[in-house]
């Protein structure tokens, strides 16, 4: 990305060390600044993440034995309860946006900050709160919910445990979602820097934008639908649960509603990081750069669309059935012009091997897999075959573990120069990411298996027959624990004795790059002017060009 | 009469309402409500939804027009309501491929 003037070598302190109104503490969890708030965000959401992938390494042990292994059939299903609610609430709906999207959106459209900074800290806090709201529904007495995330009617409604806390964290939790999207939408369109047009926006922020609509127009509908649980549960009106004259079917329209655009929500900031990392390492200007802008915008719209696909087996109309099941079947299109970009812009390109590449190349062919399982589940026929199975586990794992897990993973390794100002080691880097990728696939890739054969989602106990196969799991659920164990030692180890990172140190051609490492409190001394695209990787295109 | 002066925001040209406006407005927000639970203890078989729908749109529109004033917004405003209204209108349609056949 080419800029009319270069940006001056900035006199300021980096945002860490730039006097703030209040010191210590206090200077983080008040401050307004998108890049503090960024690192909050990455900071709480790491402690839920390791709190639910180990939560998530408890039930593969617990499925190493038919019967009981270690707990009881009520803590496992709280345990795959409290997963699930704090990897899609907590982890995976604000991971990138919240953190990557926080800490470097404004930088790449040229901006000093977020159009609506307060708001900005108020959707951490309702995120904070939205968080200890879920973990005290654990400790509270009735025990922690076991209603699975989607909280399906009418077992949420008859349920003694400890449903309304977890709702009430779901429903605080969907206001910080859609409060950052409103901020982002807004930041967006009001403050790009002269010359910063639509089509020379980074891809990563185009992926953002389309996240922001689906988090504004989607979230409110899953935040009233809780409302009506709590409703029901508190004066016992028949909304949902069929003996008060309700409709439980409704219920899973409502809540399917926003959660299927909710994987969106986690996947699309996956696929912009794809689409950023790539170009770098690859030297290659991006092929396609307008067709991969729309696609995003496209699977926003169209993947909003498609939520009935969870419900094929309740009880649908066939109409229903055939429009969803075709709807479902057209989102892979924008979903494939991404991938067919993304190969042909490392075609010819000067790759260079780096942890941030390795993570995105496991994650498209991880991405691949979950998406192909996924035409697989929309397929009227084969669904009632693998609803409620393994399969759908597996699917959705390779989705949003194998895709935007390993892209948080490879967006990690890619802007922390940027974030920290250090460097990372290596080979801690690349090993951690050999663990993960075997890890994952020996754990997730037999479920496929496991779901085809006839094993139910969420049950506690199984067939003798599977029991080889869930081992299998069980050590690949070790090898992947292992492999972010390694990831993050490395990059806390780092913070203190990495090397110090230039301002530029992967040759990225973005406007992140053209400024210090870390930024400054403002970012830019000057708001820049943007002459040209953000992947202009014209000189390495030539200079390989000459070699041959 | 007394006017309210609304002008949030600098780029925003400066725009009144009268009282008598808001008060009419309330009226018929109150006389629509009236309706829909009216209309309630008629047997209109299908119709019933797409009478309610009808009228809650209506009362929608007025206070988003004239109580949010969307009325003196420029076009990016008046675009972004009515993606959120199309999208609300595409759900209630696919939600009713489900109902309506069923």
């Amino acid at each position: 990305m080419a800029i009319a003037s270069a940006v001056p070598v900035s006199v300021e302190p980096d945002f860490y060390h730039t006097k703030t109104k209040y010191k210590g503490i206090l200077g983080w969890i008040f401050t307004t600044d998108h890049k503090r708030i960024g690192i909050l965000y990455l900071v709480t959401m790491l402690v839920f993440f390791f709190t639910a992938a180990t939560l998530g390494v408890l039930m593969r042990l617990e499925m190493l034995t038919p019967g009981r292994t270690f707990v009881d059939a009520q803590t496992y299903n709280t345990f795959f309860t409290l997963h699930g609610i704090m990897m899609i609430f907590l982890f995976i709906i604000p991971g990138l946006p919240a953190v990557f999207g926080n800490f470097l959106m404004p930088i790449m459209i040229g901006a000093k900050d977020v159009f609506f900074p307060r708001l900005n800290l108020l959707s951490w806090w309702l995120f904070l709160f939205g968080g200890i709201f879920a973990l005290v529904s654990v400790f509270l007495p009735g025990g922690a919910a076991d209603t699975g995330w989607t909280f399906y009617v009418p077992y949420s409604v008859r349920t003694s445990t400890n449903v309304i806390p977890a709702l009430s964290a779901a429903f605080i939790l969907g206001f910080s979602s859609i409060l950052t999207g409103l901020n982002f939408i807004t930041t967006i369109h009001r403050m790009r820097a002269p010359g910063m047009t639509w089509f020379r926006m980074p891809l990563f922020v185009w992926s953002l934008y389309s996240t922001a609509w689906i988090q504004v127009l989607a979230t409110p509908i899953i935040g009233i639908t809780l409302l009506l649980i709590a409703i029901e549960r508190w004066f016992g009106v028949g909304i949902f649960d069929p003996t008060l004259g309700g409709d439980p079917v409704l219920y899973q329209h409502l809540f399917w509603i926003y959660s299927h655009p909710a994987v969106y929500i986690m996947i699309l900031p996956g696929l912009g990081v794809v689409s950023e990392i790539l170009p770098v390492f690859a030297r290659r200007t991006i092929f396609g750069y307008k067709f991969i802008a729309f696609s995003s915008l496209a699977i926003a719209f169209v993947g909003s669309l498609v939520w009935a696909h969870h419900m094929f087996t309740v009880g649908m109309s066939n109409t229903g059935m055939f429009v969803f099941s075709f709807l479902t079947f057209l989102v892979s299109i924008p979903s494939a012009i991404k991938v067919f970009n993304w190969i042909a812009t490392l075609y010819k390109g000067s790759i260079e091997i780096s942890a941030p590449l390795l993570f995105i190349l496991s994650f498209i062919i991880q991405f691949c897999i979950g998406g192909f399982t996924g035409l697989i589940l929309g397929t009227l026929a084969i669904n009632i075959h693998v609803q409620d199975t393994y399969f759908v586990v597996g699917h959705f794992h390779y989705v949003m573990f194998g895709g935007t897990g390993f892209g948080l993973f490879a967006a990690l390794h890619y802007w922390y120069p940027k974030m920290f100002g250090k460097m990372y080691k290596q080979a801690p880097a690349y090993i951690s990411w050999f663990l993960a990728t075997v890890g994952f696939n020996l754990l997730y890739f037999p479920m496929f298996v496991l779901g085809y054969e006839g094993m139910p989602r969420r049950y506690y106990d199984y067939l003798p027959e599977f029991q080889t196969v869930h081992q299998i799991a069980t050590v690949g659920s070790w090898i992947l624990y292992a492999g972010i164990v390694v990831m993050f030692v490395n990059l806390v180890v780092s913070l203190w004795r990495g090397e110090k990172a230039t301002a530029n140190p992967w040759g990225g051609e973005t406007l992140e790059w053209k400024v210090p490492s870390p930024p400054p409190l403002e970012n830019f001394d000057e708001i820049p002017v943007v002459t040209t695209g953000p992947y202009d990787y014209s000189k390495y295109e030539k200079a390989a060009q000459e070699v041959k | 009469m007394e006017q309210h002066d609304h002008s949030s925001s600098p780029h925003d040209a400066p725009h009144t309402v009268s009282y008598v406006t808001y008060l009419l407005i309330w009226l018929a927000l109150v006389m629509l409500t009236g309706l829909t639970v009216a209309l309630a203890g008629v047997d209109l078989g299908r119709w019933i939804i797409i009478t309610a729908l009808t009228i809650a749109s209506i009362k929608t529109m007025l206070v988003l027009e004239v109580f949010m004033h969307l009325k003196f917004e420029d076009k990016t405003f008046r675009l972004f309501v009515l993606v959120a209204c199309v999208t609300f209108a595409i759900f209630i349609t696919l939600t009713f491929f489900d109902y309506a056949f069923a």
